[in-house]
């Protein structure tokens, strides 16, 4: 058991490469958050206008990438592309992919941030003399963001485990790196490690959060 | 032939799609099973954490907790793997339909459990005292009183818990099973056209889109009004 799970031998040789997977995985999530809180920010500020030509089809983008398997768009990307043309590499693929799925998720939790905000707060500042732009810059996000923190942390755990599924497209972040040195030494211990690696990273967050939840559930009543 | 023609002949394909309709429907199948497999034990096994935790045994609960850490910290893509091309090594060998459904299932057990009990524990410490009071056992207050309760506050965080590690059945492919993408994806590689993996993605959408829809539904109805 232990000398196929936790190889002392091979974990030496292994840990080169899982390290390289690490810090490619933390690279990745580096670009991929931002990019989902980009694009769900741009839908939250686009449902704030609320008119039914903008409201409706933001509705059914929103679902529609809450409903697609977020492997199946990136193999769509991945594999469906190059018969049109298109040649993009995994990085690439990985990229579009989490800025349309993890996006719409930031989506939904900003829009209801937004919404949790108070409207005579926006009709209070508005009246200040502070442009509508303004307004939600100044003092509807920041209260927004506050209120949805939670969520938010949540979602974001949700990314960067997401970001396992690059393996599939051969980008080399940790997952992708255990099982290449899974089939060179014909051992699962590389993938023990990777394992080990995310519970590790993601623990402290995961703790965090389960506070959070618990509280603002209760709260609610 | 006009761009526009040689797009369709490309991206769907009618000849392709009336031959591989059948494989990706035999896919439909399979998600449909995994999904249902998932769900079932999942809540299920995540519920029965969430009363074991009610029992307030500490060493108990502190292993409750790890398990429920653990299960939501690891990528499900890597209790698969692990699962599927780690067991054999020491023994039993799931199959690709197993590892899944097994991985899948702790995950949505994991957060299940963390959102009963979160529902469970809203429940004001009066309501357990004046029920006991009354002369209903534990048993009895947990099920009449507490638990209906708690349900009706769980149930907006836990049907979209529930669609997002559902959808997480496409992750199947992995290591082979042959649900929709998997199906979709040897379609395509035998046919040389990616006509089947749009018939993927629109099997996809078939079947979660109205869940997502209904979800959305069910958020509203059970919100608590402010």
């Amino acid at each position: 058991m232990i000398e196929a799970f936790f190889n002392i031998e091979i974990m030496k040789a292994a840990w080169p490469i899982v390290l390289t997977g690490l810090w490619n995985t933390i690279l990745l999530s580096l670009i991929v958050v931002p990019l989902g809180l980009f694009g769900g920010l741009i839908l939250a500020l686009l449902a704030s206008i609320r008119h039914p030509l903008v409201r409706w089809p933001l509705m059914a983008w929103v679902d529609f990438f809450r409903a697609f398997p977020p492997l199946v768009l990136l193999v769509l990307l991945f594999a469906g592309l190059p018969f049109a043309g298109l040649e993009l590499d995994g990085f690439a693929c990985v990229a579009i992919a989490f800025f349309l799925n993890t996006g719409s998720y930031y989506g939904e939790i900003f829009r209801a941030g937004i919404d949790s905000v108070p409207g005579g707060q926006v009709e209070a500042a508005r009246s200040t003399g502070l442009s509508r732009m303004q307004a939600m810059r100044y003092v509807v996000l920041p209260q927004a963001v506050r209120n949805v923190m939670p969520d938010l942390l949540s979602n974001t755990l949700e990314v960067v485990k997401l970001t396992s599924l690059g393996s599939v497209v051969a980008v080399p972040e940790l997952l992708y790196e255990a099982r290449q040195a899974q089939s060179i030494t014909y051992n699962p211990t590389p993938i023990v490690m990777a394992a080990v690696i995310y519970f590790l990273l993601l623990w402290p967050l995961v703790r965090l959060l389960s506070r959070l939840e618990n509280r603002a559930l209760a709260g609610r009543r | 032939m006009s761009g526009w023609d040689k797009f369709v002949e490309t991206f769907f394909n009618a000849k392709v799609m009336w031959k591989y309709l059948p494989d990706i429907l035999s896919g439909m199948v399979v998600t449909i099973e995994l999904a249902l497999l998932i769900i079932v034990t999942g809540l299920g096994a995540g519920l029965a954490l969430a009363l074991l935790r009610s029992l307030a045994i500490r060493p108990l609960n502190w292993l409750i907790i790890f398990i429920v850490d653990l299960f939501r910290s690891l990528p499900p893509l890597v209790i698969i793997v692990l699962m599927y091309f780690g067991l054999p090594y020491a023994g039993p060998a799931p199959s690709g339909f197993v590892s899944t459904w097994l991985s899948l299932a702790f995950v949505l057990m994991a957060f299940s459990e963390e959102i009963f009990w979160a529902g469970i524990t809203s429940i004001p410490k009066g309501q357990w005292e004046a029920s006991r009071s009354t002369g209903l056992s534990f048993g009895q207050t947990l099920f009449n009183v507490v638990l209906p309760q708690a349900f009706r506050l769980t149930i907006p965080p836990l049907t979209n818990r529930t669609i997002s590690i559902t959808k997480g059945t496409a992750l199947g492919t992995v290591v082979a099973v042959t649900e929709i993408l998997g199906q979709a994806s040897s379609a395509m590689s035998n046919s040389y056209n990616p006509s089947p993996l749009m018939m993927g993605a629109a099997a996809y959408v078939v079947l979660f889109l109205p869940v997502v829809v209904a979800a959305r539904w069910i958020e509203a109805k059970f919100a608590w009004k402010r």
